[in-house]
């Protein structure tokens, strides 16, 4: 065995770090920028669900919040970027993959956000599911991914709490706010369980993920454990999960839920969701308004760049 | 995509969580210049106050030891144990030392 490869495998199996300037296997490299980039291409797109709330939060309070939330996002997606860079790729090209649609992001994103509800409903079962997730993520084989992972973690159980906290509102509210945060639920409770990906026997790639540790758990194990966290959860809010195959199993200890419709999920994938159309427009034309501030930037910083020379 | 934008250097950050601690390595970002990779450090580093001071350098500008020999590279320190206090014996009583 070349050396390399022979440190590499006594590195994983040892559970310590590979770090960007080690050799690695080409598929592990490849594997990883295209977790990395579709994870920072998430945390971009995931911006605009509830940014377009921003501007109709119902309080000053609320609206900090969202605006906070929402910079997070951003802050994600350019630490995310910043740890597939690491890996030899360029920031920009990773973005032009993701303007001409040869790069995903998580589905879940192509859904709408027609009421305010949504944006608690996102916080304690997108975000939530996304936590469930990412924690063992901190503890990838790949050193500058799982360092993103622990900024953001921490910083995503802010977005959570904010939403449980919106929802716990509401649904103490009036009748019809009741009802506005169990419609919510409803919507996001099933595509919040497709963010876990395929079931395992359908989700070719996790074995090898697993063995190079840059995954800790299987999708169905994620999965169910994120349906065991949130039962209570939703019972002390007041509201509902919409599953009437959710029930309490003894023996396995765990609670068991109804089958998941993923002909609906590649559905999505493939395009054909709800708002995956305006959702890359958005983010196309965001880029190209923005270019005449990334050029004025340049412009600026080669004109002082200019000046220091002549002084 | 521009060619400005496909210019902005990458800079790595480094922050001092608070006086008292050395600046340590928080990440990496693209900006044009050094003022701007130190606002957008700030923005992007330090949103809950984990910094009172923020270094940007171009990440051009690091040297870094080879990864390929680093075992080579650093042998010279791994066969002088009597570099460290705990090589040296201490008659039993014996304080302050």
């Amino acid at each position: 065995m070349e050396p390399g490869r022979e440190r590499f495998e006594r590195t994983i199996a040892a559970d310590e770090r590979i770090e960007p300037r080690d050799w690695m296997p080409d598929a592990y490299r490849a594997t990883l920028v295209r977790q990395i980039a579709q994870h920072a291409h998430s945390e971009i797109i995931g911006m605009q669900p509830e940014g377009s709330w921003i501007t109709r939060a119902p309080s000053l309070r609320r609206k900090a919040i969202l605006i906070a939330k929402v910079q997070d996002e951003a802050g994600h997606g350019l630490y995310l970027y910043g740890a597939a860079e690491t890996l030899g790729v360029d920031r920009d090209e990773l973005l032009d993959k993701l303007h001409s649609g040869r790069h995903k992001y998580s589905s879940i994103f192509n859904y709408p956000t027609p009421t305010w509800a949504d944006v608690g409903a996102i916080g304690w079962l997108v975000d939530g599911a996304a936590i469930t997730n990412q924690v063992p993520l901190c503890r990838c084989s790949y050193g500058p991914y799982a360092r993103a992972m622990v900024r953001i973690c921490k910083e995503e159980s802010f977005h959570q709490r904010q939403g449980y906290e919106l929802l716990l509102t509401l649904s103490r509210g009036t009748p019809e706010q009741h009802a506005m945060a169990q419609d919510a639920v409803d919507r996001w409770w099933w595509p919040s369980l497709m963010m876990f990906g395929p079931p395992d026997d359908a989700s070719p790639r996790s074995a090898r993920s697993m063995a190079w540790k840059i995954k800790r758990h299987s999708n169905d194990e994620l999965r169910q454990r994120f349906v065991d966290i949130c039962v209570d959860q939703a019972a002390a809010l007041g509201l509902t999960l919409p599953d009437p195959d959710l029930r309490w199993n003894e023996e396995r200890g765990h609670w068991d839920f109804g089958a998941i419709d993923w002909d609906e999920f590649h559905a999505v994938l493939r395009g054909e969701g709800p708002c995956n159309e305006e959702r890359l427009t958005r983010r196309r034309r965001a880029h190209d308004e923005g270019a005449w501030v990334r050029e004025a930037a340049a412009a600026y910083a080669d004109k002082r760049a200019g000046v220091g020379a002549a002084a | 995509m521009s060619e400005a934008e496909r210019g902005w250097p990458l800079w790595e950050v480094f922050v001092r969580p608070r006086r008292g601690l050395a600046h340590t390595h928080a990440g990496s970002l693209h900006a044009p210049d050094a003022e701007l990779a130190l606002r957008n450090a700030r923005d992007l580093f330090t949103r809950r106050g984990e910094g009172v001071s923020i270094w940007v350098v171009p990440a051009a500008a690091v040297s870094a030891s080879s990864p390929d020999e680093r075992d080579p590279f650093f042998r010279p320190a791994a066969d002088k144990p009597y570099r460290h206090p705990t090589f040296y014996e201490v008659p039993e009583g014996v304080r302050h030392l």
